[in-house]
């Protein structure tokens, strides 16, 4: 395997990404926004229940429905603390998984679809790589951005949940073991997910705007955690979230299976 | 003769009911500059596809160095160079870091990444844009960047898809010297494909000329041209007062000639039907004592030859 080549790719793939601001604004700004900002708003969450017409009641079902062991690790908390662990702790982490889903996908669209369109993938099918290294190329490029990325959002999100949380809490509360598996087996998981079916999705798109909007798709699974969680159907405990991690890695080695099938040097050389 | 370096064996590649390469065979020997013409589509992007192994043929075999180019591939590509038809540039990145890239995918040694890097750069002309974004460069600018990018690992054999499109005369003066030296000084193959007949009977040893994806013509550009082009124009430069005289011996002289001699700038041009007869033209004119000042006659131009090969009727784009 030539890594110098393939490195060389991946340095490449990242700088170009930097340079467009279209690719790099929603990168930087999402995750400040939901890592930044949304801990202080739910660390208010006691403050504001009566405010947003949620009573203590429908509060106290939902931690009721939650299974016995969430329960228990919620029941030395005092009400208030209560609320913010919920919200903070269980109902904000499948949204943690939209970040490395959504970098590893605007870069993978990028990289795959816009060097197509920026007619600068023909140069690169004439280098001496294969077809594997210039595919494992392109997956690293997009899958280590979104990695660093993810990592650096969740330590920001620690350390505003914990800032924020501090006078309801006293403590500090975030990450626990579910948080440490969500971070460290299921974001690459979701990573792997948006750049898979990038990878796809480039195959045809015209560009890279055409590659974004047809692959958007892949967020709808997150959206269902999401909802799972909040209808109460399921919680983010830490076995749960190692077996979502689990369903996502298999449906990531499909992808990337089928991807490695379409990426090959006469097939996209064709469509040049 | 020098060994054989591309060989080429009824290559055939089809793109759904367009054949675009049709039982090509040809031989490029090491350190010759062979010429690939042809009309827009008439398989010359194709063919470099294929023999770079970026293509696959869907019948034919293909040897370059000694190694097919679908199994070895990498290998083969690390030894060869290919300037694309677009520049395929990063435009967001600078020539430099344009260059730093390729030189790592193509495994120039680290510690001459730098130096090689500034070298061509400094020879295209470009050290001063060097850190400039690829954006802000002109077209000729862009190429002679891209030219510098397929030179970056000294390849054995360079394929060059219209080296000097977009470039200004003296950009194109200097990179058709830099092909010329390449083959005669350094003994790099080069594989041309160009539209620019005039570039290519200047640098070419041989061409081949392609024609909707058939070979129609290889060999030298004057074993092309005695091949193919059967008139020549000879330009006659007679005495003032013999000029009329001239003229009408030329008129009946249809054993020699073809068509009627046209009287041009106090000169008369003719065309005749052979090489073989242009002395007769000479002897005769001199033995009815017509003073003959000059006597040109005009080697026949690939371009004379491209044009014969396509009934003249196809037009350079």
């Amino acid at each position: 395997m030539n890594w110098r080549a393939i490195f060389a790719i991946v340095r490449k793939d990242l700088k170009v990404v930097l340079q467009n601001k279209g690719v790099i604004i929603p990168i930087i700004a999402v995750p400040l926004i939901l890592f930044g900002a949304l801990p202080w708003l739910s660390a208010l969450t006691p403050s504001l229940i009566n405010l947003s017409g949620i009573s203590m009641n429908e509060l106290t079902t939902m931690i009721e429905r939650m299974p016995v062991g969430l329960q228990n690790e919620l029941a030395s908390y005092t009400f208030q603390q209560q609320t913010v662990v919920f919200f903070l702790v269980y109902m904000l982490a499948p949204m943690f998984l939209i970040i490395p889903l959504m970098v590893a996908s605007v870069i993978a669209a990028d990289s795959f679809a816009g060097e197509r369109e920026r007619r600068t993938l023909e140069a690169l099918l004439y280098s001496p790589t294969s077809d594997r290294e210039l595919f494992i190329a392109k997956l690293l490029s997009s899958w280590l951005a979104a990695i660093v990325v993810a990592l650096a959002g969740f330590l920001l999100y620690a350390l505003m949940a914990n800032a924020a949380a501090w006078p309801t809490m006293g403590m500090v509360f975030l990450p626990n073991w579910m948080w440490v598996v969500l971070v460290l087996w299921v974001s690459p998981a979701a990573a792997g997910l948006g750049l898979g079916t990038m990878v796809l999705v480039s195959g045809r798109a015209q560009g890279f705007q055409d590659a974004y909007q047809t692959g958007g798709v892949v967020v709808l699974p997150i959206l269902l955690l999401m909802f799972g969680q909040i209808s109460g159907a399921m919680y983010f405990g830490v076995w749960v979230t190692f077996l979502i991690g689990l369903v996502l890695w298999s449906i990531d080695v499909a992808l990337i299976w089928f991807g490695s099938r379409i990426f090959r040097r006469g097939r996209l050389i064709a469509r040049l | 003769m020098n060994p054989t370096v591309i060989t080429a064996e009824n290559l055939t590649r089809r793109f759904d009911d367009n054949v675009a390469v049709n039982n090509l065979s040809l031989e490029v020997y090491a350190g010759e500059i062979f010429g690939f013409l042809g009309h827009n589509g008439a398989g010359k992007t194709t063919t470099i596809r294929l023999l770079n192994g970026v293509l696959e043929a869907h019948s034919g075999s293909i040897r370059i160095l000694g190694m097919d180019p679908l199994t070895d591939g990498p290998s083969l590509r690390a030894r060869t160079g290919v300037l694309t038809e677009s520049a395929s540039l990063d435009a967001r990145l600078t020539a430099r870091y344009n260059l730093n890239i390729y030189a790592d995918l193509f495994g120039v040694p680290c510690n001459k990444v730098a130096f090689r890097v500034s070298e061509l750069l400094e020879f295209f002309g470009l050290s001063e844009y060097a850190d400039d974004k690829v954006e802000t460069y002109s077209t000729g600018m862009r190429q002679r960047l891209a030219l510098a990018r397929t030179l970056l690992h000294d390849p054995e054999i360079l394929f060059l898809d219209e080296p000097t499109s977009g470039l200004d005369p003296l950009a194109t003066h200097q990179v058709n010297e830099l092909i010329t030296n390449l083959a005669n000084e350094k003994g790099r193959t080069v594989f041309l494909c160009t539209h620019n007949l005039v570039e290519a009977q200047k640098l070419c040893d041989r061409v081949a000329v392609m024609e909707y994806g058939r070979l129609v013509a290889l060999g030298t550009p004057a074993d092309l041209a005695q091949q193919y082009i059967r008139r020549f124009d000879v330009d006659i430069e007679t005495a003032p007062d013999q000029m009329g005289i001239a003229l009408d011996l030329l008129s009946n002289a249809s054993s020699l000639t073809q068509g009627l001699p046209r009287q041009i700038n106090g000169s008369i041009t003719i065309t005749v039907t052979g090489r073989e007869v242009i002395p007769d033209l000479l002897s005769f004119l001199v033995n009815q004592g017509i003073r003959v000042f000059q006597f040109i006659a005009h080697e026949p131009t690939l371009e004379d030859v491209y044009f014969a090969l396509h009934g003249e009727k196809e037009v350079l784009q």
